[in-house]
Formats: structure tokens, sequence, C-alpha cells
């Protein structure tokens, strides 16, 4: 845990960077849907990479308490910002520390940490999503190695990785039967489809990515052990969901922020429509709900440093944080009105890029799988 | 030139370089003044570092980075909380801070001539070749303690400086004067004072913040330097600027003059 002077010093360095740096290139980053040389430079040498990497292998071991803190200042920018360094700081990063061998940690965290190697996590496939038990991608051994082939989709950054985190079946049908490979980036076999077209979140890029006869070696298994790769794409997806929680704070903060201005100087029968209590009532309801999932994420943030198991509360997080500010986005839209549907104000760019929480990493509908059947285990036992 | 200092100045002192930071109310912060009239309100406001002391810290790294200057101390003399300041000096690149704590109300402000005597013993102390300072703090826009730092010294100084090269015994300065830009040439050491020109400051990098911690931080009172700093100026009101005034949407240029000749305007 950060001290307290660290953390606000680390926090304001943190929003500086997001109001000075982030808000005033989103419009060029959604236009050309790419993120400046520069900027992605700037993150680097401010850190953001390695904000959940352990100290020994260069980054900073934020705790979760602070990573959330930090988390919920970067979600107030274009989640595209945040998407580029989300797979280091999230998914393309954790399976290596909580499952690498040494040696895998060794190679891959330093340069993780820095911004050098952008990580990425390949579990999604065509016909598996929800269902990441049923993997189809095939890891057959051979002499040395593996032979790895299949197609993975959605791949957040997988246009930019030099690593990808790869879920691939060794065995038996079901999570038993799962393997996690660490794939770099230009091995024969493997390649990257054209990036999506998606609805929002211009500037973060995702695609297929296909494994046709791909060779891995022995020591590109995770842990250097068959079978492990199920558990560790959850417990990956488990911390990952309390980062993106917060990432769906920030947003909501944001949204809210604009609004609020905006309906203190919009002029409607000679006065801000501030002072209409039916806009009012937006603002409360957005600020209600925006508090109520902060204070969700912290608990479950401070739970999970003081070493509970958090996953049905993070799932719990996650659910919440993501259906909130998609509410929140809904009454910026409505608060701006017309303008709010024009594509020159950040709202309506917003109102579609937090759609996509509701979808990844886990939709709200699995969110509600797991917390319900977690319940229902605990009534058992 | 102060007395004692050879001509080789360079060569005999691995040149120190000594930043004053001043903790100041933010600059994003809407500014409120107190009920009484006796200032601004700075109860639970954000504040953080001068923004011209933020240029001066980042000018004495940049010194220190092209091999100029061996090291950088930052120095604020305030409230026990300007500590935060000194960790962001700290956290961009200075290698040590000295804070010197001069009040415990953060509505007090010390006033310029006693910030200036403190920073002359810790010169006296420290023998930096360089102070680097901001031209002035935001609050209350003094735009003295440079000067008067350097006139107690008995050094020369180059205010408002929009650039500085460390030439030999020398300092080059450029300053940004009213009719434009003005290049002079200074003996080392020399007080310079920041403008705003002259670079833009780093981020510092969070890894940086949490190495800021574990660099020095000396802790020293006003007294320790022997200095009296009780206020010799006494603020006699603070009011708020006239809210500006709601505009009108004239139908024609006649109406316009009409308006115009109404209000004695023309």
């Amino acid at each position: 845990m950060l001290d307290p002077e660290t953390r606000t010093l680390f926090l304001e360095t943190t929003h500086k960077f997001v109001n000075e740096t982030l808000i005033p290139a989103e419009t060029d980053v959604s236009e050309t849907d790419q993120i400046p040389a520069d900027i992605v430079k700037q993150m680097q040498d401010l850190g953001l990479f390695g904000l959940s990497i352990p100290e020994e292998f260069g980054g900073l071991g934020l705790s979760m308490s602070d990573e959330v803190e930090v988390a919920m200042i970067l979600g107030q920018a274009s989640p595209a910002f945040r998407s580029l360094a989300g797979t280091n700081i999230g998914i393309g990063s954790q399976a290596i520390i909580f499952g690498g061998s040494d040696a895998q940690r060794t190679k891959y965290l330093p340069d993780m940490a820095s911004g050098a190697l952008i990580g990425s996590f390949a579990l999604t496939e065509p016909d598996v999503g929800s269902d990441a038990a049923s993997v189809k991608t095939f890891a057959h051994k051979t002499d040395g190695g593996y032979i790895l082939n299949g197609t993975k989709r959605f791949i957040t950054n997988a246009p930019e990785a030099g690593l990808f985190t790869v879920m691939a079946r060794t065995g038996e049908p079901g999570a038993k039967g799962v393997s996690c490979f660490l794939v770099e980036a230009g091995s024969t076999g493997l390649s990257v489809g054209p990036c999506d077209k998606k609805m929002g979140q211009r500037g973060a890029h995702t695609a297929d990515v296909i494994f046709q006869d791909c060779f891995v070696p022995d020591d590109a298994l995770l842990g250097g052990q068959e079978g492990t790769g199920f558990t560790a794409a959850m417990r990956t997806l488990d911390k990952g969901r309390l980062h993106i929680s917060a990432i769906c704070a920030g947003a909501a903060r944001r949204l809210l922020d604009e609004a609020l201005r905006y309906a203190s100087e919009r002029q409607q029968f000679g006065k801000p429509i501030a002072e209409f209590q039916l806009v009012q009532a937006m603002l409360a309801e957005s600020q209600t709900e925006l508090y109520a999932a902060e204070c969700m994420i912290r608990d479950a943030a401070r739970r999970r440093d003081a070493g509970e198991n958090t996953g049905t509360l993070a799932s719990c997080c996650k659910l919440y944080a993501s259906e909130m500010v998609g509410r929140v986005a809904d009454r910026a839209v409505q608060i701006f009105g017309g303008a709010g549907y024009m594509a020159e104000y950040p709202i309506e760019r917003f109102y579609r890029d937090v759609r996509l929480f509701r979808l990844y990493e886990g939709t709200s509908e699995i969110q509600k799988i797991i917390i319900a059947k977690s319940m229902l285990r605990n009534l058992d036992s | 030139m102060v007395s004692g200092v050879a001509p080789d100045f360079e060569e005999k002192h691995a040149m120190k370089v000594l930043v004053p930071v001043k903790r100041v109310i933010d600059y994003n912060v809407k500014v409120r003044v107190k009920a009484d009239g006796s200032g601004v309100d700075l109860a639970n406001v954000k504040m953080s570092m001068n923004p011209f002391d933020e240029i001066a810290v980042e000018q004495a790294i940049r010194l220190k980075e092209a091999g100029k200057a061996e090291e950088v101390v930052a120095v604020s003399i305030g409230v026990k909380q300007a500590q935060e300041t000194l960790r962001t000096a700290l956290a961009m690149g200075a290698d040590r801070a000295i804070l010197v704590i001069a009040a415990d109300d953060v509505h007090q402000d010390i006033e310029p001539l006693a910030v200036a005597k403190t920073l002359k013993a810790i010169v006296d102390e420290e023998q930096p070749g360089l102070v680097l300072a901001g031209k002035q703090a935001i609050d209350n826009d003094m735009n003295a303690t440079g000067q008067m730092l350097s006139a107690l010294l008995g050094w020369s100084q180059g205010a408002f400086a929009s650039e500085l090269d460390i030439d030999g015994d020398n300092a080059v300065v450029t300053r940004e004067v009213d009719g434009g830009l003005q290049t002079i040439k200074v003996k080392m050491p020399t007080v310079v004072t920041v403008d705003l020109r002259l670079n833009e400051p780093r981020y510092a990098s969070l890894p940086n913040i949490m190495k800021a911690k574990k660099k020095p931080l000396d802790e020293k009172t006003a007294a320790d330097y022997g200095v009296d700093v009780s206020p010799r100026l006494e603020i006699v009101s603070t009011t708020e600027p006239e809210a500006r005034k709601a505009g009108e949407i004239v139908g024609s240029v006649d109406e316009l003059v009409a308006k115009l000749k109404e209000a004695g305007a023309i």
C-alpha cells in the first residue's frame, strides 16, 4: 500500500496527465483510430503500463486499492488510452504473474512494465466466449513443443501485441483440458487479422489471432504445466473485473462532470436547465449510483488486499459498475439534449464507448450467474 | 560578485543548484475570498507547487542532465504541508530537499523579505552556484523574493528568464522584458528567476514518485536560521474581481450606437 502522501502525489499526477494530455487528444484519437506515438511514449514514461506488475520486475506493484484509484482517474479519459495499457496492467500480464515460471517472469515482465512489450490475452474464439471452458484452439504435443491450431476472436491489442497469452486445449474436453501458452508475435504460423470495425472505442484495437500449425517450444507453456489454463484465465479475469469496474466509475465521473457543467450553463426558459427539478433528478440519480459503485469497488479492493477471496464481489462490482455507467451515459445524453446526439461533444462518443463494458471480461449475464452460483454454493456448505 | 569566489569557479565547485518552491493554491481552483476579507480561503482547498517554481525545478534537472550541475536541492519555506510540494520536486528529479517550517496556519503567508533572508542563510550553508527561482508566486504575485535574495547575497541576478545557459563562470540569461527579449551575461554565482516560456515541466513519473519517498528531506524551522518571519505588511482588504455582467444582443448598428451613447461609452 502506498503511504497517503505518495498516493496523493501519484493520483494528482495521473489526474494532471489525464486532464492536460489525454482528454485534449481524444478527438484526434477517435478520428484517426490511433493514439499518437508521443502520447504512448508519455504513458510509458509515466509508468502506467507497470501499475500491477511487481516491483522486482520493474513495475510499481500497486495494491488493488491503489490500482482502482488510479483506474478511476484513467477512466475519465477516452477508454482507448486505458485499453492500450490495460492489457499489460490486467489480462495480458496477470497470468504470467500468477502462474509463470521464474524464467517466464524474468523474460517478459520487465518489458511489459515499461510498456516496450504489449501483452494480449487470447481466450475468446468464434464459438467460445462466455463458455470459456470449451476452448477449441488445440495444442498438439510434438517433439520439443506444441503445435497450435485455431482462431481467437476480438483480441484486444492484438495488432500491437508482442506476446499473447493463449488458452488452448491440450487434453480432455472441459476446463481441465485447457492449457495456457505464451506465444510471441512473429512466431511462424501466427497471424493477426485486420482490425475489427467497432461501435466505439476507436483508437483501441481488436482483431482475430489465427494459429495455423504454429509451433511453440515447451518453455512457452505457462508454468510448465498442462491443464492449468482455465484456472489461470479465471484468476486473471477475477482481478481484471475490479479494474474494469473502476474504469467504469471513472467514465461515469467524466460523463457526470460534463453533464453537470452543461446543465449549469445551458439556458432554457430564461434560466440554466440545472435549476429544473427533472434535470436535477437525473444528476442526483447518477451521482448516487456512481457513489454506490465507488464504495463497492473500494470495499472489494480493500478486502482483496486483506487476502479475502473476492471473486464474487468482483463480479458484483463489474455487474453494477458497467450497468451504472450505461445509465449515467444515457442520462448525460438526455441532459445534453440534441447536443448529446452530436459527434462534436464527447458525450456521444462516451455513450458508445461505455457500451462495451457490459460485454467484455464477462457479460452482465455471466456476472449474475457467477454471483448466484456462489450464493447457492455457500448455502449448501 | 561576492568576495572569495575564484574565477575558476566552476572547476572548484561541483555546482549545486538551489531551487526554492512555494506551496500555493492550485491554479485550477476557483478562488474564494474569506468572509472577513482578510485573504483567500485556503481551508480544504487543493494546493500544489507554484507553476513558475515547477519550471525552475525542471530547468535545474535539465542542467543536471546536461552535466552542468551536480546536485539539485529544493527548498520550501512555509507550513509543514509544504513537504508535499517538496516531494513533487523530488519526484521530478531533485536530489534532496529542505523544509523550513515558518508557520502553523495555512493562511499565514511568509513575506518575500523573510523568505529571502531564510534563503540567504541556506545559501550560506549550502554554497550553491545557482539559485533558480520562479519569477513570482501565483498566489500574491509579489515578484520580489529572487531580487531580494540577490541583494542580500550581493550576487548578480537575471530575472524573467526565458532562456538560460551556463557558460563557464557566467550565466547567459535571455529575459522577457516589455519591449521584447534582452540577453544578458551575469557572473556566477547568481540568482535567476524563471518565466513561463523557459521550458515545459515534465510529469513526475509514477516510479519516481515512489522513489521520492526515499530521498532525504531535512526539516528545519525559521528559528534555526535566526530569521524573524512575523509579517511586516498589513493586508487592508481582499475583494473578488467584479463579476462580468450579462451582455445584450442588439439588432442593428444604430441600436448598438444608441446603447453605447446611453451607457456614456461614446
